[in-house]
């Protein structure tokens, strides 16, 4: 049983590294790669994000805030002074863990509609202070990034590298190192879910009561999720800036936030590839529906609500639940 | 020798109820000490308080010689104490053998770094913890719900897997609220022998139940609670002959 549970886990890593190694065949041009990447990278996102909200079961309005810090922290070290990038990144996953810690001993003692309010304030005071503070992150009108610089080797989506004797364009080399950057992100995920640490974290969601009287610290472990889920979000955030090569406070918007919960309750609460299929739809559609461009807020709002009404597993969830149905019909009508 | 689980004139007030009022007694480890009284006579109450998910208004409880005044139900835990409930308290988002894990949570050391990069020695504890989780439901008797989610479990199931999760714990002490509710008499009676059993361990168990049969059965004591009050307390003889008992709860 065990066994078989094992193999399962990693087959879904599996098929998600087959999928990102066959997509490039149906990628045109560089924007088609430009989108996938951001694709790859707030799915990492929300794979964090997805450890909070659906297997904790705590709900967080301002992680955009966390990928703010994270976005401006690298830009504002690497560009203003002059830092390499993987210090960087470090440095600002640890200020953001920090700063996650001390944030969410108070609020996550709250529940329901509380915690929503405050971690809704939570991103509302960073995105405001990542506004107000010009001289270091220029207001409004946001700041450039400098280029990704892993130990020494630059990675800027308008280079051109060789990778075992081919030329790659650097906006291909960006996709490989975001599809290696999720994949890494997974199975940390997994491998944290499917442990006693996943267990008393999904039993906070199950039954607080039950994990606290054999022994679960539910206090320390909501920190604890909050920490990883917001060191998860500075990362992809600074990653993402380096990637944009410019950021706005945007990044770090009620907005934004709102968009990551969207792709974890549509993709699928508690299932770390339902969510990431939650990024691709919810990135999509604003290409498909490119008229509805200041409704994008609306139209996620609405989409959050419907999924919750009639889909409250998820996509992805849903849509496996209705195939393995079919199977067990077709094999049942088979016998 | 001190009792292992000590109540001193405990109460407890929601607003002007009081679900506890001025209760004391004490429980020997080994035995098992049972909670009996009509329905709203504050027994869950009481337990809620031993387990420290509610805070006394009054008075001391002391496990093992310690006050558990300032100790939240996880550091009582710790100490050896778990427990079964009424309402009961299943994760439905995992599977079955997971909530047993679950029980095994003070048991597995484990980190961040050999979680995430799941080396072998959490692989090895995770296998060791699954095969103790899979001996629990088949000695608790739900053993055919190894591979199955909680959700797709039975009710008298689930409160078996309820007991294993805690047996997982490997407590000193045990308190089943009610375990035989809504058991039909075979579920019941195989409760009776599991609870025997797990006494025979040497688990100390302090139940509530309106089972008569059972409960009178299987006690060394009994506490009668009433309203809040301790109404009698001592052996299944005692209580059986007490004139109060007979008068106010077993209806003469
Ligand atoms: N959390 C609570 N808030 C308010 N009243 C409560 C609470 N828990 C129990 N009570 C009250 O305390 C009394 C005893 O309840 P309880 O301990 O559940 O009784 P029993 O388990 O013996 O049936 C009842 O009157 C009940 O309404
Ligand atoms: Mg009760």
């Amino acid at each position: 049983m065990m066994n078989r549970f094992m193999q399962s886990r990693l087959r879904g890593l599996i098929v998600l590294a087959l999928i990102l190694i066959i997509l490039p065949a149906f990628l045109a041009n560089s924007f088609h790669y430009e989108l996938v990447t951001q694709m790859a990278i707030l799915a990492a996102t929300v794979v964090g994000l997805n450890l909070l909200v659906g297997y904790a079961g705590q709900i967080s309005l301002g992680h955009a805030g966390f990928f703010g810090l994270g976005a401006y922290f690298s830009g504002i070290a690497t560009g203003t002074y002059g830092w390499p990038s993987v210090p960087a990144l470090l440095v600002g996953a640890i200020l953001v863990a920090i700063i996650a810690w001390v944030v969410g001993r108070p609020i996550l003692r709250l529940k329901g509609h509380y915690l929503s309010m405050a971690t809704l304030a939570v991103g509302f005071i960073i995105a405001i202070i990542l506004n107000n503070e010009r001289d270091f992150t220029g207001g409004p009108d946001g700041m450039p990034v400098p280029a990704l610089e892993v130990f020494g080797w630059e990675l800027s989506a308008f280079g051109q590298y060789s990778l075992f004797g081919l030329t790659i364009e650097g906006f291909q080399a960006w996709y490989i190192f975001a599809s290696v950057v999720l994949l890494v992100a997974v199975w940390f995920a997994l491998n944290l879910i499917e442990s006693p640490i996943g267990r008393a974290l999904r039993s906070v969601h199950g039954s607080e009561v039950a994990a606290s009287v054999v022994g679960v610290n539910t206090a320390k472990y909501k920190s604890l999720v909050f920490v990883i889920s917001a060191i998860y979000a500075s990362l992809m955030g600074g990653l993402y800036a380096h990637f944009q090569g410019f950021i706005t406070p945007a990044v770090a918007s009620f907005e934004f936030s709102i968009l990551f919960i969207t792709m974890v309750v549509l993709g699928g609460m508690g299932s770390t590839f339902g969510v990431i299929l939650g990024a691709v739809v919810l990135k999509l559609l604003p290409q498909v529906l490119a008229d509805f461009q200041e409704l994008e807020t609306v139209m996620f709002g609405l989409i959050l609500m419907l999924t919750m009404i009639f889909m409250p597993k998820g996509l992805l969830p849903t849509l496996t639940a209705i195939v393995s149905r079919r199977m067990r019909k077709k094999a049942g009508g088979e016998a | 020798m001190t009792a292992l689980v000590e109540v001193k004139g405990l109460d407890k007030a929601f607003g002007g109820v009081h679900a506890v009022e001025g209760v004391s007694f004490a429980v020997e480890a080994g035995q098992v000490y049972s909670v009996i009284g009509p329905n709203g006579a504050g027994k869950t109450t009481l337990f809620n308080l031993i387990t420290g998910l509610y805070i006394p208004t009054k008075g001391e409880i002391r496990l093992n010689g310690e006050s558990t005044a300032r100790l939240e139900p996880n550091q009582l835990a710790e100490r050896g104490m778990c427990r079964t409930f009424q309402q009961m308290q299943i994760c439905m988002n995992m599977t079955a053998i997971e909530n047993v894990m679950l029980g095994r949570h003070l048991q597995l050391k484990s980190n961040l770094f050999t979680t995430l990069f799941r080396l072998p020695s959490l692989r090895r504890d995770e296998e060791s913890a699954h095969r103790r989780a899979a001996e629990l439901m088949e000695y608790v008797g739900c053993g055919q719900y190894v591979g199955a989610e909680a959700s797709a479990m039975s009710y008298g199931a689930l409160k078996r897997l309820e007991i294993a999760r805690a047996l997982a714990a490997e407590p000193k002490v045990i308190l089943l609220d009610e375990p035989a509710a809504g058991l039909n008499a075979t579920e019941t009676a195989a409760l009776e022998d599991l609870i025997r059993k797990i006494a025979d361990q040497g688990i100390t168990v302090m139940l509530v139940e309106h089972d008569m049969k059972l409960v009178m059965g299987i006690s060394d004591r009994l506490l009668v609670l009433d309203h809040g009050r301790v109404l009698a307390e001592g052996t299944p003889e005692e209580i059986r002959q007490n004139p109060d008992v007979i008068a106010a709860y077993l209806g003469g």
